[in-house]
C-alpha cells in the first residue's frame, strides 16, 4: 500500500503499481475511499509493516485530498494540472516579485511625482492664514451606515457609499439600494434605517480608492501648514435637502458652530470656504440660514458673514441648476449611460436576473430631494425658450478640443458671425430640455404644436385607472396610464419652464414633496416677505447675498469639454410593467460640428455643469451693486481651461477642467491656496475667462 | 490576507521539502522492492513542477474557499458559534432598546493614552508617502517597514515637548480615532456599537481625541483642542435641547478631562473662560473608566527604564535578543528616547507621594490582596472572605510602600536594617560625563558612573523619593515636566499658586467644580494582579544600554507570593491598582471635603474581572483587563443606563469588590 501511494506520486512506476496492488490494510482502505481515491483497488494484505503504513497513510491523505489524477496516464500531463501548475508559478513569481518590491527603498521606486503647487507656495513664503472649509457637492460625500435592516448585518458603521471600495454593492445590491432610499413621502429615512454622513476629511478626500476628490487640495494646503485646527470639512448628507440636514442631523448648526471656533481659535482669522458642485448652493442656503432668526434659521444675525468668512471660492458651481439633472429624474440615464444602452441594449433592459437596474436606480434617486435642487433656475429667461439661447453660436468640436482650442476660441470671437452663418442650418436650440424626436429638436416653434401645460391636468385626473397587474408601484410612472405617457410624447418639446410642469405630472409626489424644499423660479421683487421661506435660500434669483461688503465671491470653473445641455427623447420600446417609458434617442446625431450626439445637445462647460449656470451670477447676476448683490460684494470669475493629460504618468492630469478632476488642477489649487493666505481677488489676477460667458451674460434679460 | 497568502506559502515549501524527502525515501524503497522498475522518463515530474502545482492547487483551492466565504450569508458563523456556546446573551445595547431606552443625553469619549491614533500631516524625507496616513494605531505597518524614521516621527522636541522642527503628526479626529486601536482590537467601537442600538449617532456621540503625547495645556497651546472639547459639548448641549452631556474618559483620559474642567472654568489666557458655572450647566456625569487619578507605578517603571512586566519577562526569555543590537537599531534606547519625549507619561507618577503610596515599611494596602487568587476570582464574593487565611497562610508582608528596591533582600528588610547612602550627597560628587560615541541621546549617558552607582547605593525609594530619583537620573526630563503636572499634595487649596495650570490634574491639589448636580462615577475592573512595586538591578552591560533593570530572577517563596518576576501586584486592572482608581471617588470626595466643596456625589463602580470562558468570546463580555473593561456588558449597560436618563442610586449606588474602603481608612488624608 505504501509503494503503490508512492509511485503514484513519482509517476513512473506504473508497474509496481499494478503489482503491488494487493498491499493494503483494512483500515487504510476505510480511509482511502472514504476521501474518494476510487481509481485504487485495494485488497487486503497482512504482511506489512504498521509503521510504515501509517505514515504513508496520512501522506496518501494529503496527497489524495489535492489530485485527482488517474493512474491510467501518469506521464501525460492533464489540463488541470498544467492549470494548477501555471497558478502556483504565477502565484510564486508574484510574490517573489512582491517580496522585492517591499524590500526596496520606498524613494527608488517612487513614480517621479510632479511637485503640486504647495511646495512651491511654501517656497514663496505662503503659510497658512485664514481657516478653510470644504463643502463638498452630490454623490461624493460617504455615507455609513448607523442602523438598518438584517439584509445589512455586519455593515455598522461601514461605508455604504463612497470612500472604502464598492464590494457591498455587487454583493447585495438590492439591500444596499434600499438603504441607500430615502422615504417617499418625507424625504427623511424610513422606518429603522440610518444612514449618516462619514465626517472629517475623510468623508470626501477619496471617493473610491485612488479616485481622489479633495485629497490632492488637502495635501497641497497641508504643505503650508494646514491641519485639523484650520482645515475643516462640512460633510452632510446630500441626499437630503438642505434644510432637512439642519432638521435631521443639525448639519447647518454644526458647520456654524465650527466656523466660529475656527474663527477664534486661529487668532480671529475670517475662513475662506470651498464648496464644490451642489456644495455651492448647499453653502448658498447655509449663508441666508446663518442670519436669519432662530426658529428657521440659525440667528446669527446680520452681521455673521461679514465677520466670519473672508471669501466662497465656488468650484464648477451648479448656481442655475444642471440639466443632466432633468435627464437623472426624468429617465434615470446621462450621456455614458445611455451611449451603453445603445452598445448593449439588451443588458440594462432584459429582466436578466431581474435586476431592472434603472427602474430600481430611478426609484432611489427619485427619493433624494437633492436632485430636485439641481434642475435648472430660472426659467426661459436664463435657459431660453423655444427658439433662443443664451449659448447660441456655440461652435461645437468634438474631434480635437484640446490643445488648438485658444486659437481656435479666438477664431471665433472673431469670425462668429461667418460661422453663425454655415451653422444656421443645424443651429442648436438649447432652450427646448426635452424634445421628443429630432424634427422637434429643430424645426422652429410655430410649426410645432402649442406645448400647453394644461395638458398635464387634464390627463392626469380624468385618467387615473392604474394597471394594477404590475402589483407595488416602483415608480411614479406605474401609476401613469399608457395614454398619458403618449400624450407627454406628443408634446414635443419642453423648456425649463414647461420641464418643471412635465415634472410634476410625470411624477407628482416627487415634486410636491422637493418643492416644500426648492424654488426654481426667479424673484419679481426680493423684498416680498415670502422669500424668507427657507425654499428659496439656495436660488440664487430668489435671495439676496448677505450685507458683506469685504467678501469675496470666486466662480472657478473648467471649460472647453462638451456639456450636456438639452435632450431629445422617445418613447421606450418596450411596454413590460415597471419600466421606464422614456429614454434618450441615442440614434439622433448632427452633421459634423454639429452639437447634436447621441441624442444631446452639447454646451461649453466642465462636463457636467455647463457654463451658463456657473460663471452667469458672478458674470452678471452679481457683478456690481445689483438687487441680487445689495452690498456690491466683488465676484470673480476663474476660469481652468480643459487640458486631458498628456500621459498616464499624470494620472487624471494637472489641467483637468472637468467637474471633479479639476480639484487636481494645479492653477486652480494655487488660486485657493493664494486666497488662503491672505490674497484677494484682485491679487490673484481678477477675471480669467476663457469662455463666451460674458456675451452669453448680456443676451439674458433680466432685471437686475 | 496577503499575511494568510504568505503564510500558505511557506506552509506549502515546507511540505514541499517533506514531499521531496519522501519521494526520494521512496524511490529507494521502489529500487528495492520493485527491481525490474524501468528507467525515469525524461518527463517526469521535477520538484520544482510539483511545488509549482502543489502552490497552484492551494492557492485554487483558497480562492475557491475565499469566494464561498463571500458568499455565505453573514449569518452563518452566528449560528456556529451559538452551536458551540449556547446562545447568545443579548448584548446591552439590544436588551436595553427592548426595555426602552432611548437616546438622551449626548455623550462625550475621552480616550486614554496610546490608544488613540495619530496622522502624519508633515513630515522628513523618509516618510514621503505617508501623508495623513496612520503612524499610530492601526496597522502599524510603517513601524516594521521603516522603524528609525517612525521612531523619529514619532518623537517630540526634546527640549519643548511641542513638535520637532518639519515635524506635525496630529491625533486622528472622530469616532474612528479610538474606536479601534489596530484591526480587531476594539476600544470604543463595542460602546459605540450599543449606544447605536437605542439611536445615538455622529450628532449625539462625540469623541474628544487629542494628542495623547503632549502635556494637557499643550493640547490647547498647538491645536486649540480644549476650546474644540468646549465648543464641541456647547454645541451638543444646544443641539439636544439643553440636554447635559455625560462624559466618559478611560484610563489617562481621566486626568485629562479633570484638567479639562478646570480649564474650562478658569479665566481667557490660562484657562477656556467659561465662569463658575459651565461645569453645572453642560455636565450631567462625568464616567470615569479604569482612570488613574493618582497614577500609576507602571509609568515609573515606563520612565525609569523603559519597560513593564511584559518587556521584562520578554527580556528573560530571550536575553540576547532585544538587547543586542542584532540590526544595529538598539530597540530599547530607541523606544526610551521616544516615550522620554512625550510629556504626558509623567502625567502619570504616583501622585500624593507616601501619604497615599505608603512609606518604607506600611502601605495602605498591607498585604490584604492573594496574589495567588486569579483562579478563584469566578466567585469573587466568597473572596472577600476568604482573605484573613491568605493572611495566614502568606505571612511575609508586602512593602508595596517601596515602589523601587535594589535586590530583593532590601525589598523585604525593615526599614532600620537597610543601609542607605544619601542621594543628595552624591549629587554633589564629581560629575565625569562618560563621552562615549553612542548617537543614541538618552540623559543616561549624561550622568556617569558615579551617580548610577549612588542611584542604587540608596536602595529603596518611597512615592516620595521616587521623584527625586527620577529627577536625578533625568534632570531635563522632569524639569520640562514639572512645568506641567505637580505630584503633590496641597496643604491649602485656597493658595492662589493652585490655579496654575500644572495643578489642574492632580486631583490632590485642585477642588473639583461647584456643580452639586453633577455626578461623578469611578468604574474600574478589579480582581487581576497589577504592578504595584518592582526591584531592580544594575546591569552590567556596555556603554550603550540603559543601567538599570528590573530583576526579572527575584520570585516570591511561595505560590500566592506577590512578588514575582521582580514586580510585586497588588490589586487592579492589570494596569492601575484600585488605590489609584478608587481613592478619590471612596474617600478624597467623598461628601463634602475640601477637594470636593460642593459634594458631588461619587459612585464606585467595580467590575470583577472574569476572563473569557473559550476563544469564541475572544476578549470576553466580563472582562475587568484596563483596555478590555471597555467590552464589559455590565459596564456597558451602566453607562448607557446613565446616559438615558438614570442617576447613580438608580443603578444601585456602589459596587464594590475590593477592599477599597478599608485602605481609604488607613491613609491618613486631611479632608
Amino acid at each position: 500500500m505504501k509503494a503503490e501511494f508512492y509511485d503514484f506520486y513519482c509517476l513512473s512506476e506504473m508497474a509496481s503499481v499494478l503489482r503491488f496492488r494487493k498491499l493494503c490494510y483494512v483500515e487504510s482502505a476505510v480511509k482511502c475511499t472514504s476521501v474518494g481515491y476510487e481509481s485504487f483497488e485495494i485488497d487486503e494484505k497482512l504482511d506489512k509493516k504498521e509503521e510504515d503504513v501509517l505514515s504513508a497513510n496520512n501522506f496518501a491523505l494529503e496527497i489524495n485530498k489535492k489530485r485527482k489524477q488517474p493512474k491510467r496516464q501518469p506521464k501525460e500531463w492533464r489540463c488541470l494540472d498544467s492549470c494548477c501548475w501555471i497558478i502556483g508559478y504565477l502565484c510564486t513569481t508574484w510574490w517573489l516579485l512582491l517580496f522585492f518590491y517591499h524590500c526596496f527603498p520606498v524613494t527608488l521606486l517612487r513614480v517621479p511625482e510632479l511637485p503640486g503647487p504647495g511646495v512651491r507656495l511654501k517656497l514663496e513664503g505662503l503659510t497658512a492664514l485664514h481657516p478653510v472649509v470644504l463643502v463638498p457637492g452630490i454623490v461624493t460625500g460617504g455615507l455609513e451606515l448607523w442602523e438598518g435592516r438584517p439584509c445589512a448585518d455586519g455593515l455598522f458603521r461601514k461605508r455604504l457609499w463612497g470612500g472604502g471600495s464598492f464590494t457591498q454593492i455587487f454583493k447585495r445590491p438590492l439591500c444596499l439600494l434600499e438603504h441607500l432610499s430615502l422615504h417617499y413621502e418625507t424625504g427623511l429615512d424610513p422606518q429603522g434605517i440610518r444612514v449618516r454622513a462619514v465626517p472629517g476629511l475623510v468623508g470626501a478626500d477619496y471617493f473610491a480608492p485612488g479616485y481622489f476628490v479633495w485629497a490632492v487640495l488637502i495635501e497641497n494646503l497641508a504643505k503650508i501648514g494646514y491641519e485639523g485646527k484650520n482645515l475643516h470639512m462640512a460633510a452632510y448628507d446630500w441626499r437630503l435637502s438642505f434644510q432637512n440636514t439642519e432638521i435631521r442631523d443639525h448639519a447647518l448648526t454644526r458647520l456654524k458652530s465650527k466656523i466660529e471656533l475656527m474663527y477664534i481659535s486661529n487668532g480671529y482669522k475670517k475662513v475662506v470656504a470651498v464648496p464644490h458642485s451642489m456644495g455651492v448652493i448647499y453653502f448658498l442656503h447655509f449663508l441666508k440660514w446663518v442670519e436669519t432668526p432662530p426658529p428657521m434659521g440659525g440667528g446669527g444675525g446680520p452681521g455673521w458673514c461679514a465677520k466670519h468668512i473672508k471669501a466662497v471660492m465656488n468650484i464648477g458651481p451648479a448656481f442655475l441648476g444642471v440639466p443632466k439633472a432633468v435627464s437623472n429624474l426624468f429617465s434615470a440615464e446621462g450621456k455614458d449611460v445611455s451611449y451603453i444602452r445603445a452598445m448593449a441594449p439588451g443588458v440594462f433592459n432584459s429582466e436578466i436576473l431581474g435586476l431592472q437596474t434603472f427602474e430600481r436606480v430611478m426609484r432611489m434617486a427619485r427619493t433624494w430631494d437633492s436632485i430636485v435642487s439641481l434642475l435648472p433656475k430660472g426659467g426661459e429667461v436664463i435657459w431660453g425658450n423655444m427658439d433662443r439661447s443664451p449659448e447660441e453660436g456655440h461652435v461645437c468640436d468634438f474631434s480635437k478640443k484640446s490643445h488648438s482650442k485658444t486659437s481656435l476660441t479666438t477664431n471665433n470671437v472673431n469670425n462668429s458671425d461667418l460661422k453663425r452663418g454655415f451653422l444656421v442650418k443645424d443651429l442648436a436650440n438649447y432652450g427646448r430640455i426635452i424634445s421628443f424626436g429630432k424634427p422637434a429638436s429643430i424645426l422652429h416653434s410655430s410649426k410645432l404644436p402649442t406645448s400647453d401645460s394644461k395638458v398635464f391636468s387634464r390627463t392626469s385626473t380624468s385618467e387615473n385607472f392604474n394597471n394594477f397587474s404590475c402589483g407595488e408601484a416602483w415608480t411614479e410612472y406605474d401609476e401613469m396610464s399608457r395614454q398619458s405617457i403618449q400624450n407627454v410624447a406628443a408634446d414635443k418639446a419642453y423648456t425649463t419652464t414647461t420641464l418643471l410642469d412635465l415634472l410634476r405630472f410625470v411624477a407628482p409626489k416627487m415634486m410636491r414633496r422637493a418643492e416644500a424644499h426648492f424654488s426654481h423660479g426667479i424673484a419679481e421683487n426680493l423684498d416680498d416677505p415670502k422669500y424668507n421661506h427657507y425654499k428659496y435660500w439656495s436660488n440664487p434669483l430668489e435671495t439676496k447675498l448677505s450685507d458683506a461688503p469685504d467678501m469675496e465671491i470666486y466662480c472657478m470653473y473648467g471649460v472647453g469639454i462638451p456639456t450636456e445641455r438639452s435632450y431629445v427623447y422617445k418613447l421606450s420600446p418596450n411596454s413590460r410593467c415597471k419600466s421606464i417609458p422614456y429614454q434618450i434617442d441615442n440614434s439622433v446625431h448632427g452633421e459634423d460640428g454639429s452639437c447634436l450626439k447621441g441624442g444631446v445637445y452639447f454646451a461649453d462647460g466642465d462636463e457636467s455643469v455647463p457654463v451658463l449656470s456657473a460663471g452667469f451670477m458672478c458674470a452678471k447676476g452679481w457683478r456690481g451693486r445689483t438687487r441680487f448683490n445689495p452690498s456690491g460684494i466683488a465676484t470673480y470669475i476663474r476660469e481652468y481651461r480643459h487640458k486631458p493629460p498628456t500621459s498616464l504618468m499624470e494620472g487624471r492630469g494637472i489641467e483637468s477642467g472637468s467637474h471633479v478632476d479639476i480639484m487636481g488642477n494645479f492653477a486652480l489649487i494655487e488660486d485657493i491656496m493664494r486666497v488662503a493666505s491672505g490674497a484677494t481677488g484682485d491679487e490673484i489676477g481678477g477675471d480669467q475667462i476663457h469662455s463666451d460667458i460674458i456675451k452669453m451674460s448680456e443676451r439674458i434679460n433680466l432685471g437686475l | 490576507m496577503s499575511f494568510s497568502r504568505r503564510r500558505k506559502g511557506t506552509d506549502s515549501s515546507k511540505s514541499q521539502n517533506l514531499r521531496c524527502n519522501i519521494v526520494k525515501e521512496d524511490e529507494k524503497n521502489n529500487l528495492y522492492e520493485s527491481p525490474r522498475k524501468e528507467s525515469y522518463n525524461s518527463k517526469k515530474w521535477s520538484c520544482w513542477d510539483s511545488c509549482c502545482w502543489f502552490i497552484g492547487f492551494v492557492c485554487s483551492v483558497w480562492w475557491f474557499l475565499l469566494l464561498l466565504y463571500n458568499t455565505m450569508p453573514a449569518s452563518i458563523p452566528q449560528y456556529v458559534t451559538e452551536a458551540i456556546t449556547g446562545p447568545l446573551t443579548d448584548p446591552p445595547g439590544v436588551k436595553l432598546r427592548k426595555e426602552g431606552l432611548t437616546v438622551n443625553h449626548p455623550v462625550v469619549f475621552v480616550p486614554g493614552i496610546v490608544t488613540g491614533g495619530l496622522e502624519l500631516w508633515e513630515g522628513h524625507q523618509c516618510a514621503e508617502g505617508l501623508f495623513r496616513k496612520r503612524l499610530w494605531g492601526g496597522s502599524f505597518g510603517e513601524l516594521y517597514k521603516r522603524p528609525l524614521c517612525w521612531a523619529q516621527h514619532m518623537s517630540l522636541d526634546n527640549e519643548t515637548g511641542l513638535d520637532p522642527p518639519g515635524i506635525r503628526v496630529r491625533p486622528v479626529s472622530g469616532l474612528v480615532a479610538a474606536d479601534y486601536f489596530a484591526a480587531g482590537y476594539f476600544v470604543w467601537a463595542v460602546l459605540i456599537a450599543n449606544l447605536a442600538q437605542i439611536g445615538y449617532e455622529e450628532k449625539t456621540m462625540y469623541m474628544a481625541a487629542y494628542d495623547w503625547r503632549l502635556s494637557f495645556q499643550n493640547t490647547e497651546v498647538r491645536d486649540q483642542t480644549l476650546s474644540r472639547i468646549k465648543s464641541n459639548i456647547e454645541l451638543m448641549v444646544a443641539t439636544n435641547g439643553g440636554k447635559k452631556v455625560v462624559v466618559i474618559p478611560h484610563s489617562m483620559g481621566v486626568l485629562y478631562f479633570l484638567h479639562f474642567m478646570k480649564w474650562v472654568e478658569a479665566p481667557p489666557p490660562m484657562g477656556g473662560g467659561g465662569g463658575s458655572e459651565w461645569c453645572a450647566k453642560h455636565i450631567k456625569a462625568v464616567m470615569n473608566i479604569g482612570g488613574p487619578f493618582l497614577g500609576v507605578p507602571k509609568s515609573v517603571s515606563g520612565l525609569f527604564s523603559v519597560e513593564a512586566r511584559d518587556i521584562a519577562i520578554a527580556r528573560t526569555f530571550a536575553p540576547g535578543f532585544l538587547d543586542k543590537d542584532v540590526f544595529g537599531l538598539q530597540t530599547f534606547q530607541h523606544l526610551m528616547r521616544m516615550t522620554r519625549t512625550w510629556d504626558s507619561t509623567m502625567s502619570m507618577i504616583p501622585k500624593g507621594g507616601e501619604t497615599i503610596w505608603g512609606g518604607l515599611d506600611w502601605s495602605p494596602e498591607g498585604s490584604s490582596f492573594n496574589c495567588g487568587a486569579k483562579t478563584l476570582r469566578n466567585n469573587s464574593i466568597n473572596n472577600t472572605d476568604q482573605i484573613p487565611n491568605i493572611n495566614l497562610a502568606n505571612m511575609k508582608n508586602v512593602n508595596y510602600g517601596r515602589i523601587i528596591s535594589f535586590g530583593k533582600d532590601v525589598a523585604e528588610a525593615h526599614s532600620s536594617k537597610i543601609k542607605r547612602v544619601d542621594l543628595l550627597d552624591s549629587m554633589k560628587a564629581d560629575m565625569l560625563a562618560n563621552l562615549t560615541n553612542c548617537d543614541i541621546w538618552i540623559e543616561y549617558h549624561d550622568i556617569g558612573d558615579h551617580r548610577i552607582k549612588a542611584v542604587a547605593d540608596y536602595k529603596v525609594y518611597t512615592a516620595g523619593s521616587i521623584l527625586d530619583l527620577l529627577h536625578f537620573v533625568s534632570p531635563k526630563l522632569m524639569a520640562r515636566g514639572g512645568a506641567h503636572f505637580s505630584y503633590g499634595i496641597a496643604d491649602n487649596l485656597d493658595d492662589p499658586k493652585y490655579q496654575h495650570y500644572k495643578y489642574w490634574s492632580n486631583p490632590l491639589e485642585t477642588k473639583l467644580p461647584d456643580a452639586p448636580d453633577m455626578e461623578i462615577y469611578s468604574m474600574y475592573g478589579v480582581g487581576i494582579p497589577t504592578e504595584r512595586a518592582y526591584v531592580y538591578k544594575v546591569t552590567t552591560a556596555t556603554d550603550c544600554s540603559i543601567p538599570f533593570q528590573i530583576d526579572t530572577s527575584v520570585e516570591g517563596g511561595s505560590e500566592d507570593s506577590c512578588l514575582k518576576g521582580g514586580v510585586f501586584s497588588a490589586d487592579g486592572d492589570e494596569t492601575v491598582p484600585v488605590l489609584s482608581a478608587g481613592l478619590m471617588a471612596a474617600k478624597g470626595w467623598r461628601g463634602k471635603t475640601r477637594f470636593n466643596p460642593s459634594g458631588i456625589p461619587t459612585y464606585i463602580r467595580e467590575y470583577s474581572h472574569a476572563p473569557p470562558a473559550n476563544l469564541l468570546e475572544g476578549r470576553g463580555t466580563q472582562s475587568g483587563a484596563h483596555v478590555d473593561i471597555m467590552g464589559n456588558f455590565a459596564l456597558i449597560e451602566d453607562i448607557i443606563r446613565v446616559a438615558a436618563g438614570a442617576t447613580g442610586k438608580e443603578l444601585g449606588g456602589d459596587h464594590v469588590y475590593s477592599d477599597i474602603f478599608k485602605w481609604a481608612e488607613r491613609i491618613n488624608l486631611q479632608l
